[in-house]
């Protein structure tokens, strides 16, 4: 029987990738080792290699074949004494489940599908009129990772003193692929690599802000933030209190936030909390790719540092993002992405995903839940969430960090504090569980929250 | 061969006129470090007094490392330094009555009295601070430097730091990237011996901190930070390296502190002998002022007269710092955003 080869996941949140050419042909002698194809994903570009001994039976998709969902067979290998008719009606296999991971769009058979439309979720609010969108403003479908590309592009096209520094921005193009092109368009002055060297590069991004550049410094994670901490808080965030409002720290700290997929504690952490609590940062994390890119402009042009959380899972989803010569969103503004009247989800970042399934499943039970995406959390459009409560008279938070003193914490606080009489609930927080993230897919699954358990919360907030 | 004969000739040079041009300065040196001395021990007067709080860390004994660096400097070089910074700010011009009345925390004071000691700045005077993270300004010195780099505009900056800081792990990812990108930046090593009570040689593996750039190929000199003429001198020599884009330099400036780490100092760590033997054998201002007389710079009077001058500065300081104002209480809520 033919070995089937499949599609392989070169990274945890990849789901699909592209096979950029065959580096065999059909009839070529394979032995483990050899490279036998060349594969993109959205991080990166590999060579895949065999594992087996044998020749290559059957190609099953051509050079240049894209949205190959991983696990998907791309190729017949026969073996040693096996005859090319073993091929003749050989049925390929169904790809298996890549993960339990709830939000994960169940692989779709059609193999060769284009990615943008595979990930497009399926409550895309149809981006509910911002204000910032004049009337009869075109739209197109672009991913979270391509807006954050532009938005950095047109703000370096506009300020020379804007540039980005950090690791394998500038060769590589990012190690998420989120300053493509970046290199070749505004050259290594502009687009710094730098050492592996957390500590000392926020410094220096912080220093050359108090000189009046304005760097984008880019952390590979901000679970390796945590070694520049110091910088962010005590250089960035203080200075212009302690200078008496003399020397401002124009400075963006960007990166991904919180849980990829299967990479366990030191790389799973949601910081969101903790950089909210300081007086002085800005804190945005936006959740689809129109605020991505409004808000990173934003953030770039603001004269104080801003702490930009993003999210890995979200970097391939496409969302709609209105075409626009400056499209700018404001900073501290909440936005209402699904409207309701029976109770308010507020969340941010993946967790508006997950909370926007959520009310779809809420609403094929008649219970209509208005689904807030904060946006920024610092400062914390806390209006928005009271005028909501105020209607609906029930709130549930949602977010993938820990409980204590979280996001969700704050806001159960503030709803009580000033719109106390408005419940007609207690507020529940759905939260990642109180634990280090686990690596066992079965008990990651287990300490994130889900579309179900807010779905549950929902519920007991409204009494049902 | 001009270049050779060009020195040739300034090495036959008569020497006496050459000590004088390097003399010239010298009383205008002298005044800038006795005003950081009576400035500094009118603070230390204050602080037993109550009327400054918190922490306060004097520079008395280290004047001619900052007046000697800064007699170098160009206009539009920056400066940038750890907590012990009253010197620094004085050195660079600033108003010594905004900054004694940000140690006593008044509206008056240069950061409206929300800094204190260790917490100072001066775009006007390309100041960036008074940190009070022990390292931190090195890398944000690095990235200062960056900035003169990014834009090429000829300016170099000096960052500041002690022995204690030397051993920061960010110390190191600086001095990396600063040679790799050719920053503009001079490391000045503050090496007073002591990491407030940690002598180097229980602290530092490697006691010659000039050394400390080795692996990343930064040259590196040893000073005696007790003379502002020799400190001058190495700071000419170290700049020019930096903006003839050798890039970073590491300059070792051994100094001595008179008083403790902060007011609150057991001094249980060094003898009472040994800081009174440095004072007695070394100190900068002393030495200044014995120079001066000998090479008949300035006579008895002279210095009287600077004495005067600089106790009436420290006397306005003192007063102002004590009659300005609290900050209104409304000033909570400000310079947080901008």
């Amino acid at each position: 029987m033919p070995i089937q080869l499949l599609m392989p996941a070169l990274s945890p949140t990849m789901e699909e990738g592209k096979l950029v050419k065959w580096m065999v042909t059909e009839g070529s002698k394979i032995q483990a080792g050899d490279i036998i194809a060349e594969i993109e994903t959205d991080k990166a570009t590999m060579e895949y290699e065999s594992v087996d001994d044998g020749t290559v039976g059957r190609l099953l998709f051509p050079d240049g074949a894209e949205g190959i969902k991983i696990n998907t067979p791309i190729a017949l290998i026969l073996e040693e004494g096996e005859a090319t008719s073993e091929l003749d009606g050989f049925e390929v296999a169904a790809p298996a489940e890549k993960s339990p991971e709830a939000e994960t769009p169940a692989p779709e058979r059609a193999a060769a599908k284009p990615v943008q439309a595979a990930a497009k979720p399926k409550a895309a609010a149809p981006s509910a009129v911002e204000p910032e969108v004049p009337e009869g403003t075109k739209f197109t479908s672009m991913t979270v990772r391509e807006a954050l590309r532009d938005a950095m592009a047109e703000e370096m096209r506009r300020d020379k003193d804007v540039f980005l520094m950090g690791e394998e921005v500038a060769q590589y193009e990012g190690a998420y692929k989120i300053s493509q092109g970046l290199l070749a368009e505004f050259g290594d002055r502009r687009v710094v690599d730098t050492p592996i060297t957390e500590h000392g590069f926020a410094g220096i991004g912080v220093g050359a802000a108090l000189a009046g550049l304005r760097p984008i410094v880019e952390f590979m994670t901000f679970n390796f933030a945590m070694q520049a901490i110091d910088h962010i808080l005590n250089s960035a965030a203080k200075t212009l209190y302690m200078s008496g409002g003399q020397l401002g720290t124009p400075i963006v700290f960007r990166g991904p936030n919180g849980a990829a997929a299967r990479v366990a504690a030191q790389h799973s952490q949601c910081y969101a909390a903790w950089y909210s609590q300081v007086p002085g940062l800005i804190v945005v994390a936006p959740y689809d790719a129109a605020s991505a890119k409004g808000l990173l402009k934003a953030a770039i042009r603001s004269p104080n540092p801003v702490v930009f959380l993003e999210n890995e899972k979200l970097y391939g989803r496409s969302f709609d993002v209105p075409v626009m010569d400056d499209f700018v969103l404001p900073i501290g503004k909440a936005r209402i992405v699904r409207p309701g009247n029976d109770a308010t989800i507020v969340s941010f970042s993946i967790g508006v995903a997950k909370s926007l399934e959520a009310a779809d499943l809420l609403a094929a039970e008649g219970i209509e839940a208005e689904v807030i995406d904060l946006r920024t959390l610092r400062p914390l459009d806390m209006e928005t969430v009271l005028a909501s409560v105020r209607r609906t008279n029930r709130c549930v938070s949602v977010e993938e960090g820990w409980p204590q003193s979280g996001i969700g914490a704050e806001i159960a606080a503030s709803i009580m504090e000033h719109g106390f009489d408005d419940l007609d609930a207690p507020v529940i927080r759905v939260c990642g569980k109180d634990v280090p993230m686990p690596y066992a897919a079965n008990l990651e699954k287990l300490a994130l929250p889900h579309p179900e358990d807010i779905v549950a919360a929902v519920k007991a907030v409204c009494y049902r | 061969m001009a270049a050779a004969s060009a020195k040739k000739s300034a090495k036959a040079a008569p020497k006496k006129a050459q000590s004088k041009s390097r003399l010239q300065d010298l009383p205008k040196l002298y005044r800038e470090m006795l005003l950081i001395r009576r400035f500094e021990e009118r603070a230390g007067q204050m602080y037993g007094m109550g009327l400054i709080g918190g922490f306060c860390h004097l520079y008395i004994g280290q004047e001619a490392v900052v007046v000697g660096m800064q007699a170098a400097a160009r206009e539009g070089d920056q400066m940038i330094t750890g907590y012990r910074d009253h010197g620094h700010m004085l050195a660079m011009g600033m108003d010594p009555n905004g900054v004694m009345a940000e140690l006593t925390g008044r509206a008056g004071g240069l950061s409206k009295g929300k800094g204190g000691s260790m917490h100072m700045f001066s775009v006007e005077k390309n100041f960036y601070g008074g940190h009070g993270i022990v390292g931190a300004q090195v890398s944000l010195g690095t990235g200062l430097a960056f900035a003169n780099a990014y834009r090429n505009n000829g300016a170099v900056t000096m960052a500041y730091f002690g022995d204690g800081a030397s051993n920061q792990g960010q110390v190191y990812e600086s001095f990396n990237m600063a040679e790799l990108w050719r920053l503009p930046i001079v490391y000045v090593i503050e090496n007073n011996h002591y990491a407030m009570g940690t002598s180097v040689e229980r602290s530092s593996a490697m006691p010659d901190l000039h050394r400390r750039g080795e692996s990343f190929a930064i040259p590196g000199r040893k000073v005696d930070g007790m003379d502002v003429l020799t400190v001058r001198e190495a700071a000419l020599e170290a700049l020019e390296h930096c903006r003839s884009g050798k890039g970073p330099i590491i300059l070792e400036m051994m100094t001595y502190r008179y008083r403790g780490h902060s007011m609150s100092d057991p001094a249980k760590y060094r003898t009472t002998e040994e800081v009174k033997k440095v004072r007695a054998e070394q100190d900068p201002i002393d030495k200044a002022r014995a120079h001066l007389l000998a090479e008949n710079l300035i006579d008895e009077a002279g210095l009287k007269e600077i004495d005067r001058e600089v106790k009436a500065i420290v006397a306005e300081a003192a007063e102002f710092a004590q009659s300005s104002p609290e900050p209104d209480p409304a000033e909570l809520y400000t310079d947080i955003l901008r």
